[in-house]
């Protein structure tokens, strides 16, 4: 097996971080298969996300990572024809049981898309969009969650004076960080996150990296990228997809040092794109 | 579910029930007519109807020979008119696309679609009855054929817009001029689509009765001279129907129902060839 | 012509195609100026012998040689602002349904019903309004309690034609036409719009009002296309609402409008000025609608549209 010369961020040893590993995965997934019609889009999926740390899908053009990332808000429940075996659970919860109102699972598993989609309103107004649906209509509750969010999504400096103009002046990069202050408004549990880098420059991307690794203190973090070294760099586990099957998941740097799978391998030596 | 929540839920749940409410209520007068039309139309429907000329005032029986071929006589000279000027001015805006006239012409063929009826039938009136000093099927013809012109300008446009771009450029690389491009290549190419458009473009203005009302005018008698008054099936049931005459009424019915029949027909016809087409162009 | 772009003349290209195939596009503009000059024209001698007072008597009375038009105004605008309030809601409805709510084996047939609906000829709907609607709003007046009656908006006796039964055909008539525009406008809106909303924990209404908010500009539009469509309208008009030149607040009383006295008195008219008031009120309607169609395409492009607008007009079944 040879070395592979991906760089992976030294991670500071964290006391206790250890026995994180032994507490309640945030979701798991369990036989999970998904169907487009006749087409299987995934097939027999298990895997557990941790709590509180960014967990990475990679996988080449159409291995499924970003049908797995929707199957876990439910979106995909917005395309015709789609069949679902097999249980996800959020937090304990079962997703896909009858008694779950889907309108929940959204807030407590937020999403930011591949590309940025702000309203066509304010940056305020997009912001406070998720608290005022959920029912905050006092003016200062609103203030509040928005100033939050936007620091959260580190954001609110360069906007904070002009909260009032349209979403749609902002740079691509800074719209795809409104989206992240948008979906962080409602106060998520999860945050999954569709290649949101992939329209950016690398500063940009740079940026939202970084944002990703404060956040995961206090979210639990799932991203897509067909980014290699952005998985590398930014998150803790890695799961390898390939054609609707999850070939490898574990800890990040053992992935890219000794990958346990000889297809794993070949993809993160670049054998097959 | 909190208050707030069940709320929503109720509100989003009363929006979706309004909505396909709301289809319903456009289908039952869809409905409605269709089946008072054909109920009252199809009995009244025989060999006389298709046949014979109307009576005189009073009499019962007869029929609407002179208005159907009047119709199809007005339908025909509409499409002499509206069909070269409007394929050919598809083809302008649609090689040209950028150009300053390119815009008025997809403008104002907005525009006069939105003229209503009546005033284009004031405008022939004028130009094809007054220097006449009578009624005549040219005149009917003339006021149809500019409502079916911005039909087909724009969508000899569009269609002429989808013919991929590839078809083009294998022409022109063989040294042909952009004219011999466009009528051997791009048109062609195109041509199906376009004739299906001008089958339900006239199925649209043969049911169109005010522009008829004083251009075509009527005629009780057999004609199907262009330059006096002519029938047409829409202002033959027009006079019947405000008729006091029960048998008049009887026979507008049937005229409703041909004309319906007519539209359903083309209609149909055309959406069969357009899926027929799509199927062709698919890869 | 102009020689920006596309027409840049290459050697393989005459000088004969742009000028041909432009000279008969260029008779679209004239025809639209045509239609404007010859009805002024026409209409000069009432213009000149009444003025602006035409629009403010409300005196129409041909054999006396008053020409008052204000009753024409009143009844144009009252049918067609009541059938658009009717029609709007129900129109949005459908659209909302077809583009965001409706299962994808409903669709096509529904699409297919709707574009029936519109095709069906004014003169059908006149006639099924005549001997089905007329005797049905007559029996509503009927039964209009007492007290009601008092009302202005409902008094008068029930002969059924009115301006109720005008107003109902030209929702029915408007429905499929705002209803297609809308859906066009929606089918627009990226559909990244609603995955947000949804997202974000929104309920299917929400999302759909997202789409909504997005689409505004483009769904006014399609409202006053509508509006632009149901102004024009004549013959379904005519046989249902009276024909009667009088200004009344009641839904019940006969009344007239623009369209439906042109078609009406055009071939009795006999003098000249009575036939060139006819075309003044002509030329007036036919600027009414130029405006409102102008300013209709301008909200509707302004979402973004590449695909062509037809204004007035549903879009014919082949023009895909």
């Amino acid at each position: 097996m040879t070395a592979v010369k991906i760089e992976t961020r030294a991670k500071p040893r964290v006391p206790g971080r250890d026995e994180a590993k032994a507490e309640e995965p945030m979701i798991l997934i369990e036989d999970l298969t998904l169907h487009y019609g006749d087409k299987p889009a995934l097939k027999g999926i298990s895997m557990q996300v941790p709590k509180n740390r960014v967990t990475a899908f990679i996988g080449p053009s159409g291995c499924g990572k970003t049908t797995l990332l929707r199957c876990l808000n439910r979106m995909n429940d917005l395309v015709d024809g789609v069949r679902i075996t097999g249980r996800i659970l959020v937090a304990g919860r079962d997703v896909y049981h009858g008694s779950m109102d889907v309108t929940e699972l959204r807030k407590r598993v937020g999403m930011v898309f591949q590309k940025s989609n702000p309203f066509p309103k304010s940056i305020y107004d997009n912001v406070a969009y998720g608290p005022r649906i959920l029912g905050t209509r006092s003016r200062a509750a609103l203030d509040q969650a928005v100033e939050r969010s936007l620091g959260s999504a580190a954001l609110w400096d360069e906007v904070k004076d002009r909260l009032h103009e349209s979403a749609l002046r902002l740079s691509g990069g800074q719209q795809q960080r409104l989206c992240i202050a948008r979906a962080l408004a409602v106060e998520p549990e999860v945050l999954l996150m569709d290649e949101p880098c992939s329209a950016l420059d690398p500063i940009a991307t740079a940026k939202i990296e970084e944002l990703m690794d404060e956040l995961k203190s206090r979210y639990t973090i799932v991203v897509v990228t067909h980014n290699m070294q952005q998985a590398a760099r930014a998150s803790d586990v890695t799961g390898f997809l390939l054609m609707g099957e999850l070939v490898e998941f574990g800890e990040t740097p053992k992935i890219f040092t000794t990958p346990g799978d000889r297809r794993t391998e070949d993809y993160i030596t670049g054998r097959f794109g | 579910m909190s208050w707030n929540r069940l709320r929503r839920k109720v509100v989003s749940g009363a929006v979706v029930a309004f909505c396909a409410a709301a289809v319903v209520l456009a289908l039952i007068p869809l409905g409605f007519i269709l089946f008072f039309v054909i109920g009252h139309g199809l009995p009244a429907l025989n060999a006389a109807f298709f046949t014979q000329m109307p009576k005189p005032v009073g009499e019962p029986g007869g029929g609407m020979a002179n208005a159907i071929a009047g119709t199809l006589i007005l339908i025909g000279l509409a499409a002499g008119i509206a069909v070269p000027i409007g394929i050919v001015s598809g083809i302008y805006v649609s090689e040209y696309r950028k150009t300053s006239l390119a815009s008025a012409v997809r403008f104002s063929a907005d525009i006069l679609n939105g003229v209503p009826s009546i005033v284009i039938g004031l405008f022939a009136y004028t130009t094809a009855v007054l220097p006449f000093q009578r009624f005549s099927a040219i005149a009917g013809g003339l006021a149809l054929g500019i409502m079916m012109i911005p039909l087909i300008v724009r969508m000899t446009e569009e269609l002429l817009n989808l013919v991929p771009p590839t078809l083009r450029d294998g022409a022109l690389a063989l040294g042909a001029t952009r004219a011999r491009a466009v009528f051997t290549v791009i048109l062609p190419a195109a041509l199906p689509g376009i004739l299906t458009g001008v089958l339900v473009a006239l199925a649209r203005i043969a049911g169109e009765t005010a522009p008829l009302l004083f251009t075509a005018f009527n005629n009780r008698f057999w004609s199907t001279r262009l330059d006096q008054p002519i029938a047409s099936l829409t202002v033959q049931v027009y006079t019947y129907a405000i008729s006091p005459y029960d048998d008049w009424h009887r026979q507008a019915w049937a005229g409703a129902t041909v004309l319906i029949g007519a539209i359903l027909t083309f209609s149909l016809l055309a959406r069969a060839m357009t899926r027929r087409l799509e199927r062709m162009h698919r890869p | 012509m102009s020689t920006t772009g596309p027409l840049r003349r290459s050697s393989g290209e005459g000088r004969l195609f742009p000028f041909l195939t432009g000279a008969a596009a260029v008779l679209v503009p004239c025809l639209v100026a045509g239609i404007a000059l010859v009805l002024w024209r026409e209409s000069l001698l009432s213009i000149r012998e009444f003025g602006f007072a035409f629009w403010r008597t409300s005196i129409w009375d041909p054999v006396a040689g008053q020409f008052g038009a204000l009753p024409f105004i009143w009844g144009t605008l009252y049918s067609s602002l009541l059938a658009l309030l009717l029609s709007a809601p129900v129109a949005l409805g459908i659209a909302i349904f077809l583009s965001d709510l409706s299962p994808h084996a409903l669709r096509q047939p529904l699409i297919f019903l709707t574009e029936l609906l519109a095709a069906i000829p004014s003169i059908v709907y006149g006639l099924w309004g005549i001997f089905v609607l007329v005797p049905l709003v007559r029996r509503l007046e009927i039964a209009t309690p007492a007290w009601l009656k008092g009302v202005p908006l409902f008094e008068g006796p029930p002969l059924g034609v009115g301006l109720l039964a005008a107003s109902l055909v030209l929702a029915v008539m408007m429905v499929p036409f705002t209803a297609s525009v809308a859906r066009e406008i929606l089918k627009a809106v990226p559909s990244a719009q609603r995955e947000g909303a949804y997202a974000l924990g929104a309920t299917r209404w929400e999302a759909i009002r997202m789409a909504l908010f997005y689409g505004r500009t483009g769904i006014i539009g399609a409202v006053m296309l509508g509006l632009g469509r149901a102004l024009g309208e004549t013959m379904a008009v005519t046989m249902l609402i009276g024909n009667n030149p009088r200004i009344s607040l009641s839904l019940f009383a006969p009344q007239y409008t623009m369209a439906a006295v042109i078609a009406n008195e055009f071939t009795e008219a006999a003098d000249p000025l009575y036939l060139d008031a006819l075309v003044e009120i002509g030329l007036v309607l036919f600027l009414i609608t130029v405006a409102i169609n102008a300013l209709s395409r301008v909200l509707v492009w302004r979402v973004g549209r590449e695909r062509t607008v037809r204004a007035g007009r549903p879009v014919p079944a082949a023009a895909v």
